[in-house]
C-alpha cells in the first residue's frame, strides 16, 4: 500500500478515534482508558511479524522480548478491563442498574 | 511495503479483509466502552478483534522462521499478564494499567528497532515513522514505569524536583529531537539505539516532577502516546491494522486525557510542567499543634442515626481499608431508619476518574445512590451530616479559596455547606496531593481517627444498638 494511502487512513482514523469516545460518561473514564490500553496491545502482531523474519540472535532476542511485552499488554489489558466492568453488571434483579 | 513478506509483496486480500473486520471490532469496542450499558460487549468485541488479528498473522504469508520462539514468548506473556490482571486488587488497578501501557510502548519501540536492523528503511517517510516509533514508544515505556513506582508508593508520590530539572529536561528533549533529525538525514543502527536510550531518560524526566494526584492524567496521556507509537510502527511495517488501532487509541486517549484534566480543573500543561510546586511550602505549617475535635464511634453513630439526610464522601482511604462493604452495611442500616443517604462521587475520587464507581460497584452499592459532583453539590446545604471516609483533597476548600494552593481551581465537593462534617481518617496526614485541609480544623468538623474499616464497623455496631 502506498505511503499516501496509509497517511489517509491515519488521518481518517484520528477523526474516528475522537468521534467514538466523544460522549463518554465520567463513570467510564477508567475502564475506557484501560480498554484503549488493551487495544494498542495489538502491537503484538507487529512483534510477531518482525520476529518471524529475524535472522540474527540479537534481533530474535529483541523480537521475543517485544512479543512478551505486547502479549502482557494485550491479554492483561482486556482481562483487567473486563474485571472492572464485571462490577457494573446488575446484581439486584428488578432494580435498574443502568 | 516491507521486505518481511516471504511469498508476495502484497498482503493477501482475505487477510486484509480479516484485518478490516478486526479494525471495525476495535472501533465498536471503544464505542461500546463509552456507555455503561454496552461496555461489557465492547470489551468482548475488542478482544475478539484482537484474537482474530493475532491468529490471522500466522497465516498471512509472513516469514515464520522462529515459530517456536514466537509461541513460547506468547505463552510467557499470557502467563504474566493474565494472573496479574486477575489477581490485582482493585485499589492497585491504576498502576497495573500503567505497567501494561509501558509494556505496549516498549514493544512498539522494539518492533521498530528490529525491523530497522533487518531491512533498513526504504524511504524517508518510513524512516521518519521508525524514528517516531522508537522515540514515543521509549518515552511511554519509561514514563509508565515511573508512574507505576509513584502509584505503588515505591517512590515518593510528591513531585520529584531535581536541580535545574527543567533545563535538564529541555536539554534531553532537544537532544532527542536533534538525534531524530540526524537519523532521518543519515540513519545508522547505533544512532537509533542511542535515540532509544535518550528517549528512555526523557520519559523518566517528564514524569518525575508530576505530583501524585496528577499521575492518573499522565497515565492516560502515556496511553495515548503508546497508541501513537503503535500507529507509527504500523506505518513502518505497512500494516494497516496496527496503523488504525494505534491511531484510534492515540486520538481517543488524547480526548480522554483532556476530559480528565478538565475534571481536575487544570490545563494539561499545568499538570505536566511543575504544577504542584507549592505543596511542600503549604504542608510544612506546623499543623500538629492546632486543635481538632475528635470523637468516638458512639457519638458519630448518634449523629448519623438522628439525622434526616446524610451524604457519604468516599475516598481512596475507604478502598485501601477494604471498607466498601462495611460502608454499604451502614448505609443500609440508615436507610432502614428512614434516613436519606447518597454517595457523593468526585470525578477523581480514588486514584483515577471513575475509580470509585468501580470500587463501590464491587461492594454491590446500587447505582442510583451514586451521585456525581454537579448533581450533589447543591444538596450539601440541606444535609445534616456529611461522612467523609478516607477522602481529603476532593473536599479541600483550599481549591476554591487559596490561589497559592497546588490544587487551586480543582472543582471540589462543597461539604462545608452541610451542618456537620465527620471525617474518618487514619491520621492528620495530608492527602495524596500533600496539602493541609483547613476543613479539618473547622468547628463543625468532627474527626474519628482509626482505620476506616475498624471505625465503620464500630459505628455500624453502635447504630445497631440504638
Amino acid at each position: 500500500m502506498s505511503g499516501i494511502a496509509l497517511l489517509t487512513i491515519f488521518v481518517l482514523s484520528i477523526f474516528v478515534g475522537f468521534e467514538v469516545v466523544s460522549k463518554v460518561s465520567a463513570v467510564l473514564h477508567t475502564p475506557l482508558m484501560s480498554g484503549a490500553n488493551a487495544i494498542h496491545g495489538v502491537v503484538l502482531i507487529g512483534a510477531i511479524i518482525v520476529t518471524g523474519s529475524s535472522d540474527t540472535p540479537l534481533s530474535l532476542a529483541l523480537g521475543v522480548f517485544a512479543i512478551v511485552l505486547a502479549t502482557v499488554n494485550l491479554v492483561g489489558g482486556f482481562v483487567v478491563t473486563e474485571r472492572m466492568l464485571e462490577m457494573f453488571k446488575p446484581k439486584q434483579p428488578g432494580k435498574d442498574a443502568a | 511495503m516491507t521486505a518481511t513478506l516471504a511469498t508476495a509483496n502484497v498482503t493477501p486480500t482475505w487477510v486484509q479483509l480479516v484485518e478490516l473486520v478486526a479494525a471495525v471490532c476495535f472501533i465498536l469496542a471503544l464505542k461500546g466502552l463509552s456507555s455503561p450499558k454496552t461496555a461489557r460487549n465492547g470489551v468482548l468485541i475488542g478482544s475478539v478483534g484482537a484474537l482474530i488479528a493475532v491468529v490471522v498473522t500466522f497465516f498471512a504469508g509472513y516469514e515464520m522462521n522462529n515459530l517456536l520462539w514466537i509461541l513460547l514468548a506468547m505463552v510467557v506473556g499470557i502467563a504474566i499478564g493474565w494472573p496479574a490482571a486477575r489477581k490485582v486488587k482493585m485499589t492497585a488497578m491504576p498502576q497495573l494499567v500503567a505497567l501494561f501501557n509501558g509494556a505496549g510502548g516498549g514493544a512498539a519501540a522494539l518492533v521498530a528497532l528490529v525491523e530497522y536492523q533487518a531491512v533498513g528503511a526504504e524511504d524517508t517517510l518510513v524512516l521518519t515513522f521508525t524514528v517516531l516509533t522508537v522515540l514515543i514508544g521509549s518515552v511511554a515505556f519509561s514514563g509508565s514505569i515511573v508512574t507505576f513506582l509513584k502509584l505503588q508508593e515505591i517512590m515518593t508520590t510528591r513531585p520529584v524536583v531535581i536541580p535545574a530539572g527543567r533545563i535538564v529536561t529541555i536539554a534531553v528533549a532537544v537532544a532527542a529531537a536533534v538525534l531524530a533529525v540526524a537519523l532521518i538525514i543519515s540513519p545508522t543502527s547505533l544512532l537509533l539505539i542511542i535515540l532509544a536510550l535518550v528517549s528512555l531518560v526523557l520519559g523518566v524526566l517528564l514524569v518525575l516532577p508530576v505530583g501524585g494526584a496528577d499521575v492518573p492524567i499522565v497515565i492516560s496521556l502515556l496511553n495515548a502516546f503508546t497508541g501513537l507509537a503503535v500507529a507509527a510502527s504500523g506505518y513502518v511495517l505497512g500494516n494497516v491494522l496496527l496503523l488504525v488501532a494505534g491511531t484510534l487509541v492515540g486520538a481517543s486517549g488524547t480526548l480522554l486525557t483532556q476530559e480528565m484534566a478538565k475534571a481536575m480543573g487544570r490545563p494539561l500543561t499545568n499538570t505536566l510542567f511543575g504544577a504542584f510546586k507549592a505543596s511542600t511550602a503549604l504542608a510544612a505549617g506546623g499543623d500538629a499543634d492546632r486543635p481538632v475535635r475528635s470523637s468516638s464511634a458512639d457519638d458519630v453513630a448518634i449523629m448519623l442515626a438522628y439525622a434526616q439526610k446524610v451524604i457519604i464522601v468516599p475516598g481512596y482511604g475507604l478502598a485501601v481499608a477494604q471498607a466498601q462493604h462495611t460502608i454499604r452495611e451502614l448505609v443500609d442500616l440508615l436507610n432502614e431508619r428512614g434516613i436519606e443517604v447518597a454517595y457523593a462521587i468526585h470525578p477523581v475520587a480514588g486514584r483515577m476518574p471513575g475509580h470509585m464507581n468501580v470500587l463501590l460497584a464491587e461492594a454491590n452499592v446500587p447505582y442510583d445512590q451514586l451521585k456525581e459532583m454537579e448533581e450533589i453539590n447543591p444538596e450539601f446545604s440541606s444535609t445534616d451530616v456529611v461522612l467523609v471516609v478516607g477522602a481529603n483533597d476532593v473536599v479541600n476548600p483550599a481549591a476554591k479559596s487559596d490561589p497559592s494552593a497546588p490544587i487551586y481551581g480543582m472543582p471540589i465537593l462543597d461539604v462545608s455547606d452541610a451542618a456537620q462534617v465527620v471525617f474518618l481518617k487514619r491520621s492528620m496526614r495530608p492527602g495524596f496531593a500533600g496539602i493541609t485541609n483547613e476543613l479539618l480544623y473547622d468547628p463543625k468538623t468532627t474527626l474519628l481517627f482509626g482505620d476506616a474499616k475498624d471505625s465503620l464497623t464500630k459505628v455500624v455496631g453502635a447504630v445497631k444498638g440504638l
